[in-house]
């Protein structure tokens, strides 16, 4: 369902990226771990076929959902125009159902200024999943939000993933999230930084430590 | 907001006693006639029909000059602030054009393509476009690469692109543009009709400045005001206010 295999990619005069090999099966889900900064976003760009200027090849599925670090949406558009804009096929029934979901769904004709920093990561996780996707990218949607707010987005965006059936490609500097939404778990480690797999429960818990 | 409103009839007031004031105190109508009796000329004007000739013909210009440089600008200034290697080759034209007095492109416009329309509408158009230019550019500059990101990865058409992403973060610029676009048009548009059009306002200023017809000249150049006035609070005011919508709700 998505190959990965990227050999090299270079910012400037600085190799990034060395070798990256993945596959992931339909429904599969797996987090990359890694330190801040060491490349994590940018593979997750490469998978999405965000980030074209890399050696190597992808091959990956037709329907992807990507959630960004920040929210990313259009303020100038309501909640309800924030999805169906990027779900052109979804009927406002369908928006309406997705903003229930994530508990939003009195929030159709507000505006993202007019909501709280976790309503519009909610309303970004809708958006997420509102139509079906074979994959879903995550990179590090809920590093800013404080502990008790991070674990119910979490807990939230495990339940979608359940209910879509959406392969998962993870990106974390957060080994607690592995638990919650990952099934497999590899690192991003090193300068050129290369995949490591898989990771020993042992080493899961010396990161979360 | 009510508050605001009184005082700023307030201020006017105080401008329009302070007008009359000093026309009471100078004693000379031919140096400084009264708000009374140029409003007076105004109304003489009006009745005559020659106030509305030579408006309309200001306005058509203006019009002409407001859409060319709005259009021409917003899209070089665009792909200015988008693509650096552009920007690179086409600054310094537009550092010269920021430049450059707008009388001596006035003039040059005439010597080159003749005393006609087309050249009072290029003269005006070339001195907006600059300043048109430099502000979308800032703007496509400062547009949001993670907003493109997401429309790429949503494959969102490049209709629904422009339409939901690309105009929508242009447009507070684009307002901002043209209203400070409109600002150098209505004092560009005068000269080049006082240097060389038969008609318009600026037209008619020459006309009674060469006569030393003062409340002529007070009479044409406040109809204009009024005229700007009538722009900026019925159409540039609520069209800012309609693009920035979003932000007061913050």
């Amino acid at each position: 369902m998505l190959e990965v295999d990227v050999q090299n990619k270079v910012f400037g005069k600085q190799q990034i990226l060395g070798s990256c090999r993945l596959k992931l099966q339909a429904g599969e889900r797996l987090s990359i771990l890694g330190p801040s900064g060491i490349g994590k976003s940018t593979l997750l760009r490469i998978i999405a076929g965000l980030d074209t200027a890399y050696e190597g090849k992808v091959n990956r599925p037709v329907g992807i959902a990507y959630m960004f670090q920040g929210p990313n949406l259009l303020d100038w558009r309501n909640c309800y125009q924030n999805l169906m804009i990027f779900h052109r096929e979804a009927s406002q029934a369908e928006a309406q159902a997705a903003l229930e979901q994530v508990g939003l769904g009195d929030k159709g004709l507000s505006y993202p200024r007019q909501l709280s920093l976790g309503q519009q990561r909610r309303l970004s996780l809708a958006r997420t999943f509102l139509s079906k996707t074979d994959l879903v990218l995550l990179d590090e949607p809920f590093t800013s939000l404080d502990p008790k707010l991070k674990a119910e987005m979490l807990e939230l965006t495990r339940n979608l993933l359940d209910q879509s059936g959406a392969a998962l490609v993870h990106v974390t500097h957060d080994a607690k999230e592995v638990d919650i939404l990952s099934s497999n778990a590899v690192e991003l480690q090193g300068s050129p930084a290369t995949l490591q797999y898989p990771i020993p429960a042992a080493v899961i818990q010396t990161l979360d430590e | 907001m009510h508050n605001e409103h009184l005082i700023r009839l307030v201020s006017l007031g105080i401008l329009l006693l302070s007008w009359s004031v000093l026309a009471l105190v100078m004693a000379d109508p031919q140096v400084l006639p009264s708000p009374v009796v140029v409003a007076q000329k105004m109304s003489e004007l009006w009745v005559s029909g020659d106030l509305q000739i030579h408006l309309i013909d200001t306005s058509i210009r203006i019009i002409w000059a407001f859409s060319l440089a709005m259009t021409l600008g917003g899209i070089l200034g665009y792909v200015m602030g988008r693509y650096p290697l552009l920007n690179a080759w086409l600054d310094p034209w537009l550092i010269v054009f920021l430049n450059l007095p707008a009388l001596v492109l006035i003039v040059l416009c005439y010597l080159w393509i003749g005393l006609n329309e087309t050249a009072a509408i290029l003269a005006v158009t070339l001195n907006k476009l600059p300043l048109v230019m430099t502000l979308i550019r800032e703007g496509a500059r400062n547009a949001s690469s993670e907003l493109r990101d997401l429309a790429q990865v949503f494959k969102l058409s490049p209709f629904h692109k422009f339409r939901h992403v690309i105009l929508p973060e242009l447009l507070p610029h684009l307002v901002a543009a043209a209203r400070a676009g409109l600002s150098v048009i209505w004092k560009i548009v005068l000269v080049v009709e006082f240097l060389g059009r038969s008609t318009g306002i600026g037209r008619q200023i020459h006309t009674q400045f060469s006569i030393f017809n003062i409340t002529g000249v007070l009479a044409y150049a406040l109809s204009f005001v009024v005229l700007i006035l009538f722009i900026e609070f019925l159409i540039m005011q609520p069209l800012e206010r309609y693009a920035t919508r979003w932000r007061q709700d913050a």
